[in-house]
């Protein structure tokens, strides 16, 4: 059975909604957190590809999405999007680092979950990349501009996170970056898995890197479920 | 245990920053209040602006750089606008007077440049300065936005590349890794965070570890308008959240790839001697690189910040660059 609790969490003024899918007082295993894509919102309920994951299920609104908070003026980076992460990851190990988390992430999710699998590398124990929206981000170098200003919106999704993040710079060396990271922080041989059909150049070159597992969902989660 | 609460659904919380008291400011000799101060709405965001030089005058637009605010224009705007310009500064979001947002980006910092741009003179273009971050800022602009620029001046704003250490490649990697982990801790604390009180001298005793080269009278002016006093001493204004550099895919050199197509006349003035909050760019690099109507001054023992170490010469230059103000009212 499902339960979805919410916790608000708080990355700088922003609140951020952490929902808790499958507690942790009936499955007292590792705590698997889901990354919406860019556009959607955290599931409310347990996916089925998610049924069998022997420990807790959450899922987190990025800034802008779901129940979290719509800031005023935009502003995104994905970098924003990894301390939203991060204030995930304080909460779901209780601020241990001794503990650690398994993340899956869809499309803008997915670039985010290799983002977090380097930064917290001893914390996060694999992080699988999914197709979702927002998986291609932006170009690779300088392109030419155009700024403006879009209405403001009080319900979800924010105007300016469809925007901002629909075109942040993802360059393959600044992605390939974090496997390095991941697979120097962690102790696990392969930390990262790419369960993507999709492929765009910064994910291609992820893919690409030693200590990336390029394996189906069910497989990569199964191989962190016993590790 | 994590407690469970009912989800809540907010809209951004807006800080509004407090503004210091005009009596209260340290004087220095050449350095005057800003004429009209007022603030432009950029998206739900309250843009503080700063405007010295008569209200009539054609309007000319300076922009300051990272971790400053416009009131560090108190002695060089006043020189400018006594060429017969209205000198026009902002302070960008979460510095100055200007609010605190939720988020901070590049991109929303050229967003609340447009505000101000469009309320000062829309679509009409005006001669534009800019220091240091601002002057990157708006180099870009210029470059997306060429119709908004008669001229652009750029102090000692013009990156070059990232200054990589010498070690190896592993070696590079734990910095990395510790600069990313450090960031994120910095972030965890954002939520409560406040700037260390002090008093103006040791607030300007701080600053002055990353401003060797201005002097403490100067410094301390600056708390006085870029600072606040509570119960517990005084505080730069800038929002806590903020912190001096990060990290992500940007690169300097891409910036200075848009120089060389900028349509308007362009001036550098950098200052030789390298400082800890410059970009770090040799002078003699960006040469290679300056529009065709471009050209650079390179100035002997001056440091990044061109314009409050040499303000009488750097305005003059300045002045001569842009030439009369037109007649009318507008650039």
């Amino acid at each position: 059975m499902s339960i979805d609790t919410i916790t608000m969490l708080r990355h700088g003024k922003v609140h951020l909604a952490l929902h808790h899918l499958r507690g942790a007082t009936t499955h007292g295993g590792r705590p698997l957190l889901i990354l919406h894509g860019l556009g959607e919102a955290a599931p409310r309920t347990v996916p089925t590809w998610a049924d069998n994951w022997p420990g807790p299920v959450a899922a987190l609104d990025f800034t802008g999405h779901g129940g979290s908070t719509i800031p005023r003026g935009g502003g995104y980076t994905a970098e924003l999007l990894l301390g939203d992460a991060d204030a995930a990851l304080a909460a779901l190990t209780e601020e241990d680092p001794e503990r650690s988390i398994t993340v899956v992430g869809r499309g803008l999710g997915a670039y985010i979950a290799l983002q977090l699998a380097g930064a917290r590398a001893p914390q996060v124990r694999g992080a699988i990349l999914l197709d979702g929206p927002g998986l291609a981000g932006g170009p690779t170098g300088p392109t030419s501009q155009s700024f403006f200003s879009l209405p403001a919106s009080a319900a979800p999704p924010d105007p300016y996170a469809l925007v901002e993040l629909g075109r942040d710079l993802r360059p393959p060396d600044y992605a390939t970056l974090f496997v390095r990271l991941a697979l120097a922080g962690s102790d696990l041989d392969e930390p990262i898995a790419v369960s993507s059909v999709f492929r765009p150049e910064w994910l291609d070159a992820v893919a690409r890197e030693l200590g990336v597992l390029d394996v189906p969902l069910a497989e990569a989660l199964a191989t962190y479920a016993a590790v | 245990m994590l407690a469970a609460r009912d989800p809540r659904r907010t809209l951004g919380e807006v800080k509004t920053s407090r503004s210091s008291d005009p009596a209260a400011e340290r004087p220095v000799p050449g350095a005057e209040h800003p004429a009209r101060q007022y603030t432009v709405d950029a998206d739900g965001v309250g843009i503080a602006v700063h405007e010295w030089g008569e209200a009539d005058a054609p309007p000319l637009l300076v922009v300051h750089g990272g971790f400053d605010f416009a009131r560090t224009y108190d002695i060089f705007a006043p020189r400018l606008a006594a060429g017969g310009w209205r000198v026009v500064g902002w302070d960008q979001r979460g510095h100055g007077d200007s609010d605190h947002p939720e988020l901070y980006s590049w991109d929303a910092d050229m967003r609340d440049a447009l505000a101000v741009f469009d309320h000062v003179s829309p679509r009409r273009p005006l001669p534009v300065v800019g220091h240091s971050k601002g002057g990157s800022l708006m180099t870009q602009l210029a470059d997306a936005q060429p119709f908004r620029f008669t001229h652009l001046v750029n102090m000692d704003g013009i990156p070059y590349t990232r200054r990589v250490p010498d070690v190896a490649e592993h070696e590079r990697t734990k910095m990395a890794a510790n600069e990313i982990a450090g960031w994120l801790d910095h972030r965890r604390s954002t939520a409560t965070a406040q700037r260390k009180p002090g008093t103006i001298e040791e607030l300007a005793a701080r600053r002055a570890r990353m401003n060797p080269r201005l002097s403490i009278e100067w410094l301390e002016r600056l708390v006085t308008v870029g600072g606040y006093e509570s119960a517990d001493g005084w505080r730069w204004k800038i929002d806590p959240s903020m912190r001096f550099g990060g990290f992500g895919p940007w690169r300097p050199e891409w910036t200075l790839m848009r120089l060389p197509g900028l349509p308007m006349p362009f001036l550098g003035i950098l200052g030789r001697e390298m400082e800890e909050m410059g970009w770090g760019t040799p002078p003699d690099k960006v040469l290679p690189y300056l529009p065709y109507d471009g050209r650079c001054e390179i100035l002997e023992d001056v440091g990044h910040f061109v314009h409050i170490e040499r303000p009488e010469l750097v305005s003059q230059i300045v002045l001569d660059f842009i030439g009369e103000p037109p007649s009318g009212g507008a650039a």
